[in-house]
């Protein structure tokens, strides 16, 4: 039986079980990949400077930085690659950027 | 009811096309393959079919866009030859991982080094590893008989699929064919009506996904199972073929083979060249057979192998060379599905016809003789050998296979 949802599929399915082409039928399915646990550097969200002028927010790369009621919250550390691009456009000085300590 | 008319292989593959007006064609010309986007772009502008033509800035790019259409829902189509299916590799491996039926008209020409626009196999063998189906024809009522056959097979096996002709030879041959009528070819090929595409809104559906380490080598192994199970599914479309056309096809054709002593094994239009010299033998009352294949990927192996173990010796023709130092592509696969069978016999190498160099009956008498003295001195001697090529041993006289 071919496991057709990202849930269903994982590193103990068979050959027989991959659907044709590995197909996943269902979209959104990055949301289940913790991809965040590359990051070296890692971005630091300093709320008390932010203006919530939401340039960060387009220029993220991986929509890691949630919105919510015309305000910024802090990350979704588990999708941020800390590539530091929201560091360099703050034009507030509101987004430290350090190493992460594991 | 059939229609008899005169055609080139590439109109003959433009016919068959216009006959089932696909829905996407993403293609760029490349000789000798461009005369099929010509005339079918004429039939566009006739109003002959609806087929959305895209014109592309390269093959790597039409075969993107054959993908994206196949896809999305759409029977995709293109058709190239030589460095223009090399631009396309990167993309043959990804339509076939993806499983996305596509089907591609290849008009076979060497490959660039040096640069020559004339028939050999180097490109269409060059991407024999990529997961394609692969036919070849021997004329041109083969290659449009082959075209009709491709979708239902590719289709119900998700399988890109390769319909192969001789460039030049059949391509722009003229000679005369059999045509079906539009709405047998209609009804024969059908609607593509794939289970789930990414047009269909209520099925969200992610193509193409990353394959890491833990599921790469089973999705290649699942694809490989589609190779494997391609089979009868090719002998079942090419059975419901015969009914309709009266034309019979398999993986191979088999001639004169019953009682032959020795045969030869040949891909496309150096069949007919190959049956003239048998014709001829025959008639001198050596017993000397041929078998044409037409199906190359998935490789024939159990009955090809059944089929060449009825003779003494075998002489295994590539229209391509491999650099393996050790014989082209069909030599090395028709040669090792012999080598479980006890009454196997000689199979000797014989690389021919690069670049569109000619091969004559005298060429397959000099391969026919050569078989014979293998079979009656029982040595083998060099198994990878060249036909039809200027070599100064061959001027000092005396060269023997046997002395390499």
């Amino acid at each position: 039986m071919m496991k057709r949802r990202a849930q269903d599929i994982n590193e103990k399915i068979t050959w027989q079980e991959v659907t044709t082409g590995a197909e996943i039928f269902e979209p959104a399915t990055s949301l289940l990949v913790n991809t965040g646990e590359w990051r070296v550097m890692v971005p630091v969200f300093k709320a008390d400077k932010c203006r919530h002028c939401m340039l960060c927010v387009p220029f993220c790369p991986d929509s890691s930085i949630p919105v919510e009621g015309n305000k910024r919250l802090d990350f979704d550390f588990d999708h941020c690659k800390g590539c530091g691009i929201c560091v360099k456009v703050c034009p507030f000085d509101a987004i430290d950027f350090v190493k992460e300590e594991k | 009811m059939a229609k008899r008319d005169r055609m080139s292989g590439n109109e003959a593959v433009a016919t068959a096309m216009r006959q089932i007006n696909p829905d996407v064609m993403g293609a760029f010309p490349i000789t000798p393959s461009t005369e099929i986007p010509q005339y079918y772009s004429q039939y566009i502008a006739d109003g002959l079919v609806d087929t959305e033509f895209v014109a592309v800035e390269s093959e790597h790019s039409a075969m993107s866009v054959c993908m994206g259409a196949a896809a999305a829902g759409a029977r995709a189509v293109t058709a190239t030859s030589s460095a223009g299916l090399a631009y396309m590799w990167e993309l043959l491996y990804v339509a076939a991982s993806s499983r996305l039926p596509i089907t591609m008209a290849v008009v076979n020409r060497a490959l660039t080094g040096p640069i020559n626009i004339n028939n050999d196999h180097s490109d269409s063998m060059g991407a024999r590893d990529s997961g394609w189906i692969q036919i070849y024809a021997e004329t041109n009522q083969e290659v449009y008989d082959n075209y009709i056959q491709a979708m239902p097979i590719s289709e119900a096996i998700r399988l890109p699929i390769m319909i192969c002709q001789d460039g030049f030879v059949t391509s722009h041959g003229v000679s005369n064919i059999e045509l079906l009528e539009d709405d047998e070819v209609k009804e024969f090929v059908g609607e593509y009506k794939p289970e789930n595409y990414l047009l269909k809104h209520e099925n969200p559906l992610a193509v193409g996904p990353y394959g890491t380490s833990p599921y790469y080598m089973e999705v290649k192994r699942a694809q490989a199972q589609a190779m494997k199970d391609s089979m009868p599914i090719i002998l079942d479309v090419a059975e419901k073929f015969e009914k309709l056309s009266g034309r019979k096809y398999g993986f191979f054709e088999e001639y004169m083979m019953d009682d032959a002593e020795v045969a030869l094994v040949v891909i496309g239009s150096s069949a007919g060249t190959g049956k003239e010299a048998v014709d001829r033998l025959r008639a001198e009352g050596k017993k000397v057979g041929l078998i044409k294949l037409r199906v190359f990927r998935p490789f024939p192996r159990v009955p090809l192998a059944d089929a060449m173990c009825k003779v003494k010796a075998v002489a295994i023709m590539d229209k391509a060379e491999s650099f393996s130092n050790s014989g082209g592509p069909l030599f090395n696969e028709a040669r090792s599905s012999l080598y479980d069978l006890p009454g196997r016999p000689y199979a000797i190498n014989y690389i021919y016809g690069l670049g569109g160099r000619d091969i004559t009956v005298d060429d397959y008498y000099e391969i026919f003789n050569d078989l014979f003295i293998i079979h009656e001195t029982d040595d083998p001697g060099d198994v990878y050998r060249y036909v039809g090529v200027r070599d100064s041993r061959y001027e000092e006289g005396g060269f023997d296979h046997r002395k390499y």
